[in-house]
């Protein structure tokens, strides 16, 4: 076990989405050391696989860019990737953390030029795209990624690939030798920046996501529709290849409903509406959206961005949760349902169905500290010795700009918290 | 109009939503339907009834009184209970629809020759005689209810099949004389008139 790497009067930040690098800057740019530790192998966590945001429909990479740079900019922040905390003991101000670090194979050597992906021969799904696409055993995790090195997967170990991928590395930098490791580190507060995860859409049984190939997430709509995508930003179906037109969105695909997530995911309307602008930039006036919705919860000034959705002749909306959905022989899907605005029974088929699917926390089935205060739903809520808090989308089903804000309240109670460590302790803050 | 009926119009007035809440079985989870629609579109007899559950919900909650007590569609349920399993509030749809049908029944405005219904009742009625059910009697009252010439057709028709049961012993025609009956009748017909008389208090209808 290595040696500790921090004080009681460091902040913990876990997680590395726009959510956890937002509270670990705000709160090392007041003068406070941070730990930041991400599980996956860079930061940007889900933001990083958006296409756009709304509803100002501008670029993620524009946000993760800001970041990044206050992130290299700061000497307060220590980023660990490929880091995952596995304990939590103690209480406010004096916590143990125990966290596994697991083998990325390649060391800062890195420069990112990619000549041990050019190597290599065996592929996997790509984790980044939804699976929707494949990538090979050495890769750089996106364009964007933070730190910018390369990762082999742990299934080239052993195999002929590692001996390639490393005789073609110029600077010495796979490692083929790395183990997984444990850390133990001390912090006076700790911020769970989380995330959330998508809702196994293969369990809403009458939508078929997992036998109809044209049947997808919302997400992998956001991969397909971006330039740097699988498809090059075009609308390709699945089943075929063949261009989506006429695409069907699918409101509260889990949310909502007793049988799946309680509560309402709360983006899920404006993620709908923002992709009817893919669509429209796609296929122009022969593009066709249509929204089936219970009701649609645009909260406060983005109202003005669904009645700008309204205006446009392209998109229709049906009121209406549907029921089921069939396929016919050409692998179309036919939605099957009963409208609420007049009780008509409608049997419509689209070229393809994006299911607009609920946010449940990512820590979900993780064991969390008992300490935690979570909601009916998982969501964090604080901790009983008030040591501990939620930021971001681990708090509740947030869109980037309330992650961030919520983010930086997180960090300001943190900071509070190590505040009266320092004080208890005699020192200065 | 029956007496009942009126009693309860003038109980309750306009609020045939608190009306149901109070009355009807389950009622009181009428009010938590959001109108999605998945009940409407997961009903297997969804194309053949008049109005779907949702649609009834609403009429309900729109005091539509009348026509929801009229309705043939809650006796034109099954129980397949697609609906409860897949209603995102989990309201109890399926019994809702029984208690509706219920409640019209005793209020006298359920549809009149409606198949269905006209089974349920010939059903209850033979079994509440004697506390089994006499399936030889049940079958003939069946076949007859529409009247004599359609009942000596309806005879014919499964003529093959009554022979078959007969063969199988399944069918006795001794049945037609009296038939067998639980050992102590008189006690099932206490049972079902205490029963009766529960519910009366329970559901208002006495006051």
């Amino acid at each position: 076990m290595s040696p500790s790497i921090a004080t009681n009067q460091t902040i913990l930040v876990v997680g590395g989405g726009i959510g956890g690098m937002t509270a670990a800057l705000e709160a090392a740019e007041c003068g406070k050391q941070v730990i930041l530790v991400e599980r996956n192998a860079t930061l940007g966590g889900r933001t990083a696989r958006m296409n756009r945001y709304f509803p100002k429909m501008c670029h993620p990479t524009c946000g993760l860019e800001i970041n990044l740079r206050r992130l290299k900019g700061n000497r307060n922040v220590r980023v660990m990737t490929m880091a995952e905390v596995s304990s939590v003991t103690g209480r406010r101000g004096d916590y143990t953390i125990i966290l596994k670090l697991t083998p990325r194979y390649v060391n800062t050597n890195c420069t990112a030029c990619g000549d041990c992906a050019a190597a290599v021969e065996a592929e996997i799904s790509n984790p980044y795209e939804y699976g929707l696409s494949k990538t090979r055993v050495a890769y750089l995790p996106h364009t964007m990624a933070y730190p910018m090195h390369y990762v082999l997967d742990p299934s080239i170990i052993g195999t002929a690939d590692a001996g390639k991928a490393k005789a073609a590395c110029k600077y010495d930098a796979i490692d083929l030798d790395m183990q997984a490791e444990t850390v133990e580190l001390k912090a006076g507060a700790i911020v769970w920046a989380t995330g959330w995860k998508p809702y196994d859409a293969a369990k809403i049984q009458p939508y078929g996501y997992d036998r109809f190939a044209n049947v997808i997430t919302s997400l992998e709509f956001e991969r397909l529709a971006d330039p740097h995508g699988p498809t090059g930003g075009k609308l390709l179906r699945p089943s075929d290849g063949k261009e989506a037109k006429n695409i069907a969105f699918i409101q509260c695909a889990g949310s909502r409903d007793e049988n799946h997530l309680r509560h309402c995911s709360r983006i899920c309307c404006m993620a709908s509406l923002k992709q009817t602008h893919y669509v429209r930039e796609a296929c122009g006036e022969s593009g066709k959206s249509t929204i089936y919705y219970i009701d649609i919860r645009v909260i406060d000034r983005l109202e003005d961005f669904y009645r700008k959705v309204q205006q446009d002749p392209t998109v229709s909306f049906v009121k209406s949760k549907v029921a089921k959905i069939v396929e016919d022989k050409d692998g179309n899907p036919v939605l099957h349902g009963v409208d609420t605005e007049g009780y008509h029974r409608y049997a419509t088929t689209h070229d393809l169905v994006v299911l607009a699917v609920g946010m449940e926390p990512e820590t979900n089935g993780i064991k969390l500290p008992d300490d935690l205060l979570l909601d009916s739903s998982g969501f964090i809520e604080g901790s009983h010795d008030e040591g501990m808090f939620g930021a971001g989308a681990a708090t509740s089903p947030l869109d980037v700009n309330r992650s961030v804000q919520s983010a930086t309240a997180a960090a300001l109670r943190a900071i509070q918290v190590v505040h009266k460590t320092a004080a208890a302790e005699g020192g200065r803050p | 109009m029956s007496e009942q009926n009126q009693q309860a119009v003038a109980r309750y007035r306009n609020n045939f939503l608190k009306e149901v809440e109070d009355r009807v079985e389950d009622g009181e989870w009428v009010k938590m339907c959001m109108q999605c629609g998945v009940c409407a579109g997961s009903c297997p007899f969804g194309p053949h009834w008049e109005h779907s559950p949702q649609k009834i919900f609403m009429m309900i909650r729109a005091g539509k009184r009348e026509e929801v007590l009229a309705s043939d569609s809650m006796w034109m349920c099954t129980s397949c209970y697609n609906c409860i399993v897949r209603c995102p509030r989990k309201l109890p749809i399926t019994h809702i629809m029984h208690g509706l049908a219920h409640y019209a029944h005793r209020l006298g405005m359920a549809p009149k020759g409606q198949p269905t219904r006209e089974i349920a009742r010939l059903f209850w009625n033979n079994l509440a005689k004697t506390g089994r059910v006499n399936e030889l009697k049940f079958s003939l009252a069946m076949y007859f209810k529409d009247g004599f010439v359609q009942g000596i057709k309806n005879l014919l028709a499964m003529q093959g099949i009554g022979m078959g049961l007969m063969k199988a012993r399944r069918l006795n025609p001794m049945e037609i004389l009296g038939g067998h009956k639980c050992k102590d009748k008189d006690g099932i017909h206490k049972m079902i008139a205490k029963a009766r008389e529960i519910e009366e208090r329970k559901q208002g209808y006495a006051s």
